[in-house]
């Protein structure tokens, strides 16, 4: 029998110190993500494998060998994570920034677009919230349209949109930002008219009293009111500008961005170059938000609305 | 029921000798009926109401009674339905417009984002006064309210009284001449409320203000005014206006003296007698 010590600060799981802090739950879930990763890749590609073996009149293949095999096929059907990070790394860091095989250059073009439209559709959320909080007429007339826009499939307007903005003679960055900034300002929009219309009553009643103007009241009250709701659906809307970028690259088949990464990969069954693509666009919105989850961060500080 | 009638009878006197010069609100049959999905609420009903230039003039009554509307009235954030107002000899919109008064709510309303000092400014930014007018403005009335040192604080900083005290510098910096404050010690503990209501009756002697006052505590209306008007519920009306011969300079020890006790019985028998207890 052993005794227990007199004063245990955690409980006897020899575990419980790992899963206190932050990196311990998350190397888990890693950890547990990769496995199963691992487990998929052998199952899906051992099939083709199997008929790689047959077909040269192998039969009695030792199960090790198999499993090297499934996870270093040239064109599996789902990549192991390894061979990913093989692909991103002589992608990325291996080829010069300047040729059309990195994935720097790749990123770089979905990138700007990304920027692009999600500055136009931040700027254009935030007039448009304006105009409702501040017009009965307005709001009834504009927010039924708001809602609908985004009840149409992207990828079916999208092709639409780039062909006529190609027709009326703009073509390059701007009609894959138009579509960057149709997905990016509903989210804004719909957040700035719930923060502008945040304020307390008390409040709006203060600015009455002073006999304070509409224009100073948005100014002194309902813009600062409405700046936490500004950042949390600026990050919405950075997630779903990367994604209308992405989507922009695909119907014309574009020669650069992921989406024409995506694109060709499918094409030519590269499912390397699309897993690898799909890891440069997740990591590069996770970035993106991150960034302005830092500026939030340092916005809201300044701002005395953190303590 | 003697008293009633006393109150009653100064009040025809004054309505006959017509304005005065010295007349800051002058109320006259006003009502005011809020139309709700339950069918109308008579929030004031028949108001006649004088107060006078330096006058501390106490609302008080049990919820309900209309004495936050009334006040609300005279600061024109409600309009009444029927029944004349002047503020200052004009509208309450015009007085607003004037920058006739200044509010104190029942909350502090600081705003989060600003620091003590910029609230304080608020109103001064609002009016579009220059730099240096503000920043003198808001050093003198936060060493009003004792709250020199904390300009650079936020809210949250600071205690419930203090940003009580920085709502009230916020009001004055206006430097009006009349001063609504609705309930505006009502979420402090005695302490610090005995306190605030001391430091008040000494701004108030000091400043010469005309003061309106909402409250729901018979000492607080009875140690701070020169007047209480007690409101009853269903409809909101005045049921007995009192007018305290207690010096205008006070302290605290007043609430033991027999002149004291005597206006508070007055109050809480109007308030007992006006308050139906059936419903």
């Amino acid at each position: 029998m052993t005794t227990m010590p007199l004063a245990p600060t955690r409980g006897p799981n020899p575990f419980a110190g790992l899963m206190s802090g932050i990196a311990g739950p998350v190397i888990v879930v890693v950890l547990a993500i990769l496995g199963l990763w691992y487990i998929a890749a052998v199952t899906l590609n051992t099939p083709f494998q199997l008929d790689t073996y047959e077909r040269a009149d192998r039969l009695d293949v030792p199960f090790s060998e198999l499993l090297t095999d499934t996870l270093s096929q040239d064109r599996p059907v789902l990549p192991a994570p390894h061979q990913i990070a093989v692909e991103i790394w002589q992608t990325t860091v291996e080829k010069k920034i300047t040729s059309k095989r990195s994935l720097v250059y790749h990123s770089g073009i979905t990138l700007s677009s990304t920027l692009l439209g999600f500055v136009i559709g931040t700027l254009l959320g935030i007039f448009l919230a304006i105009g409702i909080v501040h017009s009965r007429v307005l709001e009834k007339s504009l927010m039924p349209w708001i809602i609908a826009s985004q009840t149409i499939p992207i990828l079916a307007i999208a092709p639409m949109i780039i062909v006529v903005l190609n027709a009326v003679g703009v073509s390059g960055l701007l009609p894959k930002a138009m579509i960057s900034t149709y997905l990016s300002f509903f989210p804004v929009a719909v957040g700035m008219v719930k923060g502008l219309r945040s304020p307390e009553i008390i409040d709006m009643d203060l600015m009455h009293t002073y006999s304070a103007t509409r224009l100073q009241a948005f100014w002194k009250l309902r813009l600062p009111y409405a700046v936490p709701f500004l950042f949390t659906s600026m990050k919405i809307g950075m997630a779903a500008s990367l994604v209308g970028a992405i989507v922009g690259e695909l119907p014309t088949g574009a020669i650069a961005g992921l989406g024409a990464r995506l694109l060709s990969g499918s094409y030519y069954g590269q499912t390397l170059q699309i897993w690898s693509a799909l890891i440069m666009a997740a990591v590069l919105a996770g970035s993106l938000v991150a960034l302005i989850g830092v500026i939030e961060k340092l916005a809201l500080k300044r701002m005395g609305m953190t303590r | 029921m003697t008293s009633l009638a006393g109150a009653k009878d100064t009040e025809m006197v004054e309505k006959h000798t017509g304005a005065s010069p010295d007349r800051v609100i002058d109320i006259e049959k006003l009502s005011l009926t809020f139309e709700t999905g339950d069918g109308p609420v008579h929030a004031l009903s028949d108001i006649d109401l004088k107060i006078e230039q330096g006058d501390f003039v106490s609302f008080i009554g049990p919820s309900g009674c209309g004495k936050t509307t009334l006040l609300r009235v005279i600061a024109d954030l409600e309009k009444p339905t029927a029944g004349k107002i002047t503020v200052n000899g004009v509208s309450p919109e015009e007085a607003r417009l004037n920058r006739a008064y200044g509010y104190v709510f029942q909350a502090a309303a600081l705003y989060s984002w600003r620091t003590i000092a910029s609230n304080v400014a608020l109103p001064l930014e609002i009016m579009r006064l220059s730099r240096s007018e503000r920043q003198e403005r808001v050093a003198r009335n936060l060493e009003l309210v004792n709250l020199s040192g904390f300009e650079q604080k936020y809210p949250w900083q600071l205690s419930g009284g203090m940003q009580q005290r920085a709502s009230i510098a916020r009001a004055l910096a206006v430097e009006p001449d009349l001063l609504l404050m609705d309930e505006p010690f009502g979420a402090l503990d005695e302490i610090v409320r005995d306190h605030l209501n001391e430091q008040l009756l000494q701004l108030w002697a000091k400043t010469s203000k005309t003061v309106a006052f909402v409250t729901h505590s018979i000492p607080e209306a009875v140690f701070l005014s020169t007047k209480i008007v007690v409101l009853c519920p269903r409809p909101g009306r005045i049921y007995d206006v009192i007018e305290s011969d207690l010096p205008r300079e006070r302290s605290l020890d007043i609430r033991e003296t027999p002149e004291f006790l005597r206006i508070a019985h007055r109050v809480r028998e109007g308030l007992k007698a006006g308050h139906s207890y059936e419903d």
